[in-house]
């Protein structure tokens, strides 16, 4: 167990920006509100999935719907206690922790501030380890825990209650009440035991949101290079050590609307070491698949980041323009994200892309051998 | 026979022009800034006007372009507490007013706070009944306390404005017209916290404001000049001084967009990149229609973050009065420069510090001071002008939305630096009176309007959507004083909500015309 302070969240809305892979929201005003919470009343515990009883309660927290109508119509700051509170009614017992559902972008600050609001513990775990725009792309959805009881609620003091069938179900209905509720709402979902998360979970993934944050401000401070400080801080958790993939020019932006969703793609000319070479990002909020020259490099659900290269900040898929400098880098995601399972959810053929799911850490294996993986990655090594 | 003044006070200097009806430059005049600002002003125009032989009665508009409000901001100078009203209860609670402020500028501005009922969601339906007796209970209480400016933030403003109109009927009602009104509709965009904090600026700045236009008014007059007066603002468009009085906040980076607007009138272009050099830095802008390219992105002024219409630019430490030394072996040029000190310590000028001026003057590219003087190697002069080129194709390159090459119109004292090719640029522009653009930008300078709003598509077409829009900005446009027959729709631009299934659009429109009155050919 360790303490977050307000001034962690500025670090943490810097990894956590990364670890959205180009979308999941600006975390600016998730960090404003998780701040104020805290100002009023104290710091807030980040327990370790471990630290859980199997028999505690934890409510997974968030926001869901449109970044651009939450800068506008900021949240009350008491939407998702309240339906924390309901939730608690709903299952006759209290919550003994939240926890993020989505560690990418926007959603790693909620829960801090409902956190504060409830006196509860934050665990160190998410559904995703990154971001994805539905709630169904989960890893407590892919491991059996059932999305609902969910409740949603607004500012207003609505509070909706849905029980589905499945977890699409959920998606389905909850997305079209955050539209009648003004384009966004909080929502406690997947109410799970401490046991289930520990199965479940994506674990360590605010922890690694926080150290890729602080790796940029030192690196900042020190007149180190700031993309070389993201890779390094990848390193010892669970993800395993981050990859430089291209470093460029962004010569072309297309985009497009689907259901919702900006679909499109950016293309980059190779600078530096890469000169002589393109690289082309397909995306969909996230940036989801990377090809150099024609050859993907990197699929989801690893993670592609699009990063300045200068000052190693995320640069989204709703600010990637011409004549930006980045560096592209990929970090491999967790292996609870890689079952056949998973990756049925969230594998490049989830999105369309007829293309099948190779690791990081297979198309790097020589530079991961250099480095080393996590533990539970090295069967990837072996020949 | 009318003719008019176009002035820029700057960082360094204070540049000023007089035109004829034709838009042709009679006289041109620089002078470097004085403390008082108006002294040089005075001076400046006073200059012009007698090389042009225009007699001060036949000035019929003048046109200021200044960075007072912006010093004042940084500077933490003559700024007024503000009381802030926001109107969105219960929603928005979650993060109160100048929560991320530097705390020193907090400290000077923040006066009394409250978030009362009001607001609308983003497809207009209103969040919460306004409560008028508690705005008025809010209002007094601040009144009481000394605090004369007010700024007012509604949710979603931009898409309906009603709440913010009825606050502002009320404290103008208690006040009895001495309160100083910030309405925040009428300044940024969506984006609540950013717009908030650029309407709460703007009331601090009133003071300010205040006196930069009546020594603005007072500097004329004492040389006879009864012109109709005008502040340009950040997206190169004039407003009257009673509005700069109230919108103070808009003149924040006429500068940078004074010389983007005199760079298209000059080289009658309404398409290419604009490269400014001045003596400190560049401002490399876009010029799309004819306008500035507005930027997409919260801009900080003062530490603050605020989402007011600003111009797209990328700066660069690159100017004439740019250092050049070697360090560890390794060149660099700025971003210190020697500023308006130039001509004591430039080493065409007798000084011993090497600046991008003995550069282009050794090269034999500008004939300054005496180029024997410059101490330099050959190789270290080439490689410094090799530096300070690349410097300037990748901002240019930054700034540009296409690999295609565009058109380079250079402008600025310090554009003698480019050399006649840049990688990028179909062909360098350098256009007569280069030097003045910005003067020039404020001189020729239209009025405009714009409209922001996120329209929701589930009970009107696209089309009506889009077509309201224009109207409405069509309609600001002539409110500001342009003339109906020439106002046209200059940018339009459409953003679908993400992660909402598709029945919301933003919609962004300006529109742009001549000021009414003004006889042009």
């Amino acid at each position: 167990m360790r303490w977050i302070h307000p001034e962690d969240l500025e670090a943490l809305a810097v990894g956590a920006a990364i670890l959205g892979t180009g979308g999941g929201g600006d975390p600016f005003i998730g960090k404003l509100m998780a701040q104020e919470a805290m100002r009023e009343t104290g710091p807030v515990a980040l327990i370790a999935p471990e630290e859980l009883e199997d028999e505690a309660l934890v409510l997974p927290t968030a926001m869901m719907g449109a970044p651009t109508v939450m800068i506008e119509k900021v949240p009350e700051g008491m939407e998702a206690y309240r339906a924390l509170r309901a939730e608690e009614r709903r299952l006759g017992r209290k919550a003994d922790a939240t926890s993020p559902i989505e560690c990418g972008g926007v959603n790693s600050q909620i829960p801090f501030a409902i956190a504060a609001r409830a006196g509860i513990p934050v665990v160190d775990g998410d559904g995703m380890g990154r971001a994805f725009p539905e709630l169904q792309m989960e890893t407590f959805h892919v491991y059996g825990v059932a999305g609902t009881p969910a409740v949603v609620a607004d500012e207003r003091g609505a509070v909706v209650t849905v029980e589905t069938p499945d977890n699409f179900r959920l998606e389905w209905l909850a997305r079209g009440v955050t539209i009648r509720m003004g384009g966004h709402a909080h929502l406690v979902d997947y109410p799970m035991s401490g046991r289930d998360f520990k199965r479940t979970a994506v674990r360590g993934t605010i922890s690694m949101g926080l150290a890729i944050g602080r790796a940029i401000q030192e690196a900042r401070l020190r007149g180190r290079h700031p993309v070389d400080a993201v890779l390094e801080a990848t390193r010892d958790s669970i993800y395993g050590h981050g990859v430089r993939l291209f470093e460029g020019k962004v010569t072309d932006v297309e985009r497009r609307t689907r259901e919702g969703f900006a679909v499109g793609r950016a293309l980059l000319r190779g600078l530096g070491p890469d000169q002589g070479s393109g690289l082309e990002i397909r995306f969909q909020n996230e940036n989801l698949v990377a090809l150099r020259d024609g050859e993907p490099v990197a699929t989801v659900p690893d993670l592609i980041s699009v990063l300045d290269s200068e000052t190693g900040m995320a640069v989204t898929t709703e600010r990637i323009r011409y004549g930006q400098r980045v560096t592209v880098i990929g970090i491999p995601t967790p292996e609870i994200m890689r079952s056949e399972a998973a990756l049925r959810v969230w594998g490049p053929r989830a999105f369309g892309y007829d293309l099948p799911f190779v690791p990081l850490e297979l198309r790097f294996r020589d530079q991961y051998r250099r480095w080393g993986v996590p533990r539970d990655k090295e069967h990837y090594l072996v020949a | 026979m009318g003719y008019r003044l176009g002035i820029d006070v700057g960082g360094t200097n204070t540049d000023a022009v007089v035109l004829d009806e034709e838009h042709r430059v009679l006289a041109k005049a620089k002078t470097p800034v004085s403390r008082d600002v108006v002294s040089g002003i005075r001076a400046v125009v006073a200059e012009v006007l007698q090389k042009s032989g225009v007699d001060p009665a036949a000035v019929t508009h003048a046109m200021l372009g200044t960075t007072q409000v912006t010093n004042a901001i940084i500077e933490r100078r003559g700024l007024a507490p503000v009381a802030i009203l926001r109107l969105g209860a219960p929603a928005t609670r979650a993060v109160g007013p100048l929560a991320a402020w530097p705390s020193d500028l907090r400290e000077k501005v923040e006066g009394p706070s409250a978030i009362l009922p009001g607001g609308v969601e983003y497809d207009g339906r209103p969040i919460s009944a306004f409560d008028a007796e508690a705005v008025r209970r809010f209002v007094r209480e601040a009144l009481d306390q000394g605090f004369r400016a007010f700024a007012v933030t509604g949710v979603f403003s931009p898409v309906r404005n009603d709440d913010e109109l009825h606050a502002a009927e009320i404290i103008e009602h208690e006040a009895g017209g001495e309160a100083v009104l910030s309405l925040s509709y009428e300044i940024g965009s969506v984006g609540l916290l950013e717009r908030e904090n650029a309407a709460v600026l703007n009331a601090a700045v009133s003071g300010v404001a205040a006196r930069v236009t009546e020594a603005f008014r007072a500097a004329l007059e004492s040389l006879d000049v009864r012109a109709e007066l005008f502040l340009s603002q950040n997206d190169g468009t004039l407003m009257s001084l009673d509005y700069a009085r109230r919108y103070p906040i808009l003149t924040v980076a006429c500068g940078p967009t004074n010389s983007i607007r005199g760079a298209a009138f000059l080289s009658r272009r309404r398409d290419a990149v604009v490269v400014d050099v001045g003596g400190t830095s560049t401002d490399v802008g876009v010029l799309v229609s004819g306008f500035p390219r507005e930027s997409a992105v919260a801009v900080e002024i003062g530490g603050v973050r605020t989402n007011f219409r600003m111009p797209d630019l990328i700066s660069i430490g690159l100017g004439g009065g740019s250092r050049v030394r070697l360090e560890a072996g390794e060149l660099r040029v700025g971003p210190e420069s020697v500023g308006s000190a130039i001509l004591e310590e430039a080493q065409v000028f007798g000084g011993r510090t090497l600046t991008m001026t003995d550069v282009v003057v050794a090269r034999g590219m500008a004939s300054l001071g005496d180029p024997k003087r410059v101490t330099a190697e050959a190789g270290l002069l080439e490689a410094a002008f090799r530096k300070a080129v690349a410097m300037v194709e990748e901002a240019v390159d930054r700034i540009k939305t296409s690999a295609a090459p565009v058109p380079v119109v250079a402008v600025g004292g310090g554009s003698i630096l480019l050399p006649d090719r840049l990688e990028g640029a179909s062909e360098i522009d350098r256009p007569e009176h280069y030097e003045v653009a910005n003067a020039i930008g404020a001189a020729i300078a239209q009025v405009s309007g714009t409209v922001d709003r996120i329209f929701s598509l589930e009970q009107r077409s696209r089309e009506a959507a889009l077509s309201e829009a224009r109207e409405s900005a069509f309609a600001e446009a002539v409110r500001a004083g342009a003339d109906p027959k020439t106002v046209e729709v200059i940018e339009v631009e459409e953003v679908p909500l993400a992660y909402l299934p598709g029945n919301a659009v933003r919609v962004k429109v300006k529109a742009a015309g001549r000021l009414r009155g003004v006889e042009v050919s």
